[in-house]
């Protein structure tokens, strides 16, 4: 797989290592009354879609920056390449409107 | 029909005009008290004890291809019981005990071969390490051997013992391990579990569980609604997409995991080897090819098919320990969709929908299990109680803490 990296151009998927479920991005908070239960279904549930799938790369054997990989886990196509910093602001600044 | 030598002998000098079909093909009934969904190994296996040994009557397996398309027909026929924590060593002991009956047991030739398994380590901390998991399998009831660096000489001479990185400093065999002819298991379970009066509907994908007030009524598949009154569902890999008709989330992902096989050779390979510091496990078959594995790829795949970086990891390893086979050629290589849980361990549980259980999470040690799992989760749906060596094997023990991580990895299903 090559994965195009918004920074640095194609990259071998080989330099990446893949973290998982890009839903890890949004950690609970700990203050919540039920935080208790968010933090269960947030570290051991997942969806595990066949067909599209947001996950976590991070490029371990390059400039270490953390990716959203939108990718079809049926095809193994690459459809969408984001900076992981940028995905978190934009839901970030989502949160506070 | 029994299948024997005499048989064979008879049928042969008649022709061979007595052979009948190993199952029928029965069109689907409108209900049953159990309908267990996946044709592969472990549902098979299900419906046979379950209608064997649990006395049970009106069951179907639903499988959306053939039987025995799935994993069953595409690891690396491993068997073996060398497992070191509580949760998982008693269970996989039972399986082994199964194996070795198994062929009796259904009356079909699965070629269980106990030929032994060798998990080589390479430092002191690797041997301390081994010695203890040995002491854990012979407190279990299970076989463990020490083995010397001469020993392995004697036996696998050619290993590479004087590897600068990893030299080889041991291994820990347990001799009743070995290989099975992994497309029979799933003909002699299909075949047992027919003549016990299941009924295997091939070609018949369930494409919806229907429920009633908090209990499940049956199944929407391509042949039609069929009722049930209790569901099993064993589909590995595509536990995610079954669950997801009821709304449910599972602590597993499914990856994509290579197995490769080489051309045929005459025997070089007498057992079982394993690397202990890669991942690395080969053994030669009937037919001569050499059987081998490794990793996962890592990432989350429904796809059946690795990338390449992964058959390169694999083939170092394999030449790091093993420089002869250098020479030979890959044959076939191919891809199976592991259900890869939380903590590397399997679940065997009721959901908290009445009437629907379910089998998974097996991660790329489903082959081994499969008789135990099949007669735990027979178990579990016939007297709604889980079996003795499968207690461990719930869906709560990640809600409280009791994970059975072989590995210590963590919540990281591509690191098991």
């Amino acid at each position: 797989m090559i994965i195009e990296h918004p920074l640095l151009g194609p990259r071998d998927a080989q330099e990446f290592t893949c973290l998982g479920d890009a839903s890890l991005i949004n950690r609970p908070d700990w203050q919540e009354d039920d935080a208790v239960n968010r933090f269960y279904e947030y570290l051991y549930l997942r969806d595990n879609p066949a067909g599209e799938h947001r996950e976590l790369w991070y490029h371990e054997q390059g400039d270490r920056s953390w990716l959203v990989v939108t990718r079809n886990t049926v095809t193994h196509e690459i459809l969408r390449v984001e900076l992981a910093i940028d995905v978190a602001r934009t839901a970030r600044s989502k949160d506070r409107t | 029909m029994r299948y024997s030598g005499f048989r064979v002998i008879k049928e042969a000098l008649t022709g061979h005009k007595g052979w009948k079909p190993a199952w029928r093909e029965p069109d689907p009934q409108p209900e049953y008290d159990y309908v267990i969904i996946g044709g592969g190994g472990h549902g098979l296996a299900t419906a046979y004890y379950l209608a064997k040994e649990f006395g049970q009557k009106r069951i179907a397996v639903l499988e959306k291809g053939w039987i025995g398309g799935g994993n069953v027909g595409r690891n690396t026929t491993i068997i073996r019981s060398n497992y070191l924590l509580d949760g998982n060593e008693p269970f996989y002991e039972f399986s082994l005990k199964l194996w070795e009956g198994l062929e009796q047991d259904f009356n079909f030739n699965a070629m269980v071969s106990q030929r032994g398994i060798v998990n080589l380590f390479h430092t002191d901390g690797q041997r301390d390490a081994y010695v203890r998991r040995g002491n854990v399998m012979l407190l279990n009831g299970a076989d463990a051997e020490y083995l010397s660096p001469e020993q392995l000489k004697s036996e696998l001479p050619f290993l590479n013992f004087d590897n600068a990185r990893f030299p080889i400093k041991g291994g820990l065999a347990q001799r009743r391990g070995g290989t099975v002819r992994h497309d029979a298991v799933a003909w002699g379970y299909a075949r047992g579990a027919d003549q016990h009066g299941v009924d295997i509907i091939q070609n018949c994908e369930v494409t919806g569980i229907r429920r009633q007030d908090g209990r499940i009524t049956g199944v929407d598949t391509s042949r039609g609604f069929i009722g049930a009154k209790k569901i099993g569902c064993a589909v590995a890999g595509n536990s995610g997409r079954l669950m997801a008709m009821v709304d449910k989330r599972l602590p597993i992902e499914s990856h994509v995991l290579q197995a490769f096989v080489s051309e045929g050779l005459k025997p070089v390979l007498p057992n079982v080897v394993t690397f202990g510091a890669g991942h690395f496990y080969i053994s030669q078959s009937d037919k001569g090819g050499l059987v081998f594995g490794g990793d996962i790829d890592g990432y989350n795949s429904y796809a059946q098919r690795g990338n390449l970086p992964v058959v390169e990891d694999v083939c170092e390893s394999g030449m790091a320990i093993m420089p002869m086979i250098g020479r030979a050629r890959l044959l076939r290589m191919w891809g199976g969709v592991m259900d890869m849980s939380m903590d590397g361990s399997p679940i065997i549980d009721r959901t908290d929908i009445y009437g629907l259980y379910f089998n998974g999470g097996w991660c790329y040690g489903g082959f081994k299990a499969t008789p135990a799992s099949g007669w735990c989760f027979a178990h579990l749906l016939a007297r709604d109680e889980p079996h003795a060596t499968a207690t461990a094997y719930r869906f709560d023990r990640f809600r409280k803490g009791l994970m059975i991580d072989e590995k210590g990895a963590g919540a990281q299903p591509n690191l098991h």
